[in-house]
């Protein structure tokens, strides 16, 4: 997207359409990113439940993958997934983009 | 404010702005005008308040003065940042401590870098003016921005001064109706105010900002010139008292231009050249315009009733040397620290001040860059008149 410059903005720093923040991509901020093993998962939904950013993303309403575009890496997926269960960890980013 | 007739005004009263807001409240009790007031528990809520009636899509009005302003603060830069036209009467009070209810600048000096228009008003007739015109200039497409409307705390406020008022009908027809931009209350199209606004836009807004207050050079005084044709009483960005052929100036804001007048006068009964510069608008300051004015003479004092402690003088003063600084033809200058907390300024103050002008325009020396007069302790370099 290319970023507009200060005369083609409005002013005061309105925005002027709603649920524009899909379009921001606070995936980039991450340094840990929630890496989950579906094998393990029970579907309690409490990562889902507590999301801060809404990227756990379902389908067929069963936990299936992260939104990593707006994944912030904040760990609390990580963190609510039951004791007994412990399916998603949280790995280095840097390795995760290196493949690994 | 009554003729005004802003559809919302929240304000905390404090001395000596508390009388506007009395007053006000009377009228909105009377039914004279249509304003929602909104009585805060504090400036702080007072500033968001107006802030949240401006961003629903209100014309917006408040009033306070030296606390009052500094509990703000936070909230004055978030109005310029967010471009919303309220107007403030600022009646100009000491910030403690120690505690003092009396006029100087340091409020409103302290709020030079929030983004608002500053205007300063010599008497109650120009409060009177400048508050009217304030909500055309801050309202104007080209600008959008709070403005400041600055008189001198209880020697302006509170003095008994005669003064011409419009008919309600002329000033209502003169501010004409608020056109909002973007109001919150216009459901049909929900828009977002106060998001986070980080490194890839943050300075595109602060640009933006900067340019509406450089648009607002040319609207103060366009909108000057309209207000003549309804008052006859006509406005620049300063005034210029016997300066045509000065060789030495003072320039001072506010009320006491008007002690500094009678000097004038009595002086130039003797044949001497000197003249006085009164600037009404800080903000936008007026650079160039002001420099021209001063080109020709030979010394002069700033005179500034708020004192910036470190720096080489006050504020009023480093503007003017900055604007000077790349001009061929400088005047040499001085600084004046005086008045604060409402400490008098006398007619042999002033001469003094010219005196030691004269002397500095005949020997080209300056003894002493800045400092402090009307003040006890210190020697008189130039004695009682």
């Amino acid at each position: 997207m290319k970023k507009k410059g200060w005369k083609e903005l409005p002013i005061g720093g309105v925005i002027l359409e709603a649920a524009n923040t899909k379009k921001y991509s606070t995936g980039d901020w991450r340094t840990f990113r929630p890496v989950i093993d579906l094998d393990k998962c029970t579907n309690c939904m409490r990562c889902w439940i507590f999301c801060p950013d809404s990227a756990v993303c379902l389908v067929d309403g069963k936990v299936n993958h992260f939104d990593y575009e707006h994944c912030k890496g904040c760990g609390i997926c990580a963190q609510e997934c039951p004791d007994n269960v412990k399916a998603i960890t949280m790995i280095e980013e840097a390795k995760a983009k290196e493949g690994k | 404010m009554r003729q005004i007739n802003p559809d919302v005004c929240a304000a905390y009263p404090i001395t000596p702005s508390t009388q506007v807001m009395e007053q006000f409240s009377e009228y909105v009790a009377d039914g004279l005008v249509d304003t929602e007031l909104i009585a805060t528990e504090s400036e702080h809520s007072a500033m968001s308040a107006c802030i949240g009636a401006a961003a629903a899509g209100g014309r917006v009005m408040t009033a306070t003065s030296s606390q009052g302003l500094a509990l703000m603060w936070e909230m004055l830069y978030i109005a310029a940042g967010m471009r919303f036209p309220i107007t403030l009467a600022c009646v100009n009070r000491a910030l403690s401590a120690p505690i003092n209810i009396h006029g100087d600048h340091s409020d409103s000096m302290g709020a030079r870098d929030s983004g608002w228009i500053q205007i300063y008003a010599e008497n109650a007739q120009e409060a009177y003016d400048n508050q009217i015109q304030a909500v055309r200039i801050a309202e104007h497409m080209d600008v959008r921005l709070p403005v400041m409307s600055c008189m001198d705390g209880f020697i302006t406020s509170h003095a008994i001064d005669s003064l011409e008022l419009l008919d309600d009908k002329t000033v209502r027809d003169f501010v004409g109706e608020y056109k909002a931009i973007n109001p919150l209350l216009d459901v049909e199209h929900p828009v977002t105010y106060g998001a986070l606004d980080l490194q890839d836009y943050f300075m595109e807004h602060k640009r933006a900002q900067a340019e509406a207050m450089k648009n607002s050079r040319k609207i103060v005084i366009d909108i000057a010139k309209e207000y003549k044709k309804i008052s006859g009483r006509g406005y620049e960005y300063f005034e210029e008292y016997y300066m045509d052929d000065a060789e030495i100036a003072i320039v001072i804001l506010s009320s006491a231009a008007g002690t500094v007048k009678t000097v004038v006068e009595a002086m130039r009964a003797k044949g001497e050249k000197v003249g006085l510069l009164r600037p009404r608008i800080f903000r936008p300051f007026p650079y160039n315009e002001l420099s021209d004015a001063l080109s020709n003479v030979k010394a002069v004092a700033v005179m500034d009733r708020a004192d910036s402690t470190g720096a080489e003088g006050g504020p009023l003063y480093m503007e003017f040397k900055s604007a000077l600084y790349n001009r061929k033809k400088q005047p040499l200058m001085i600084n004046k620290i005086f008045g604060l907390g409402g400490r008098d300024l006398m007619l042999p103050d002033i001469e003094m001040v010219y005196r030691e002008l004269r002397d500095i325009k005949n020997s080209g020396k300056i003894r002493a860059l800045s400092e402090y007069i009307t003040v006890r302790g210190e020697e008189a370099a130039y004695g009682k008149a």
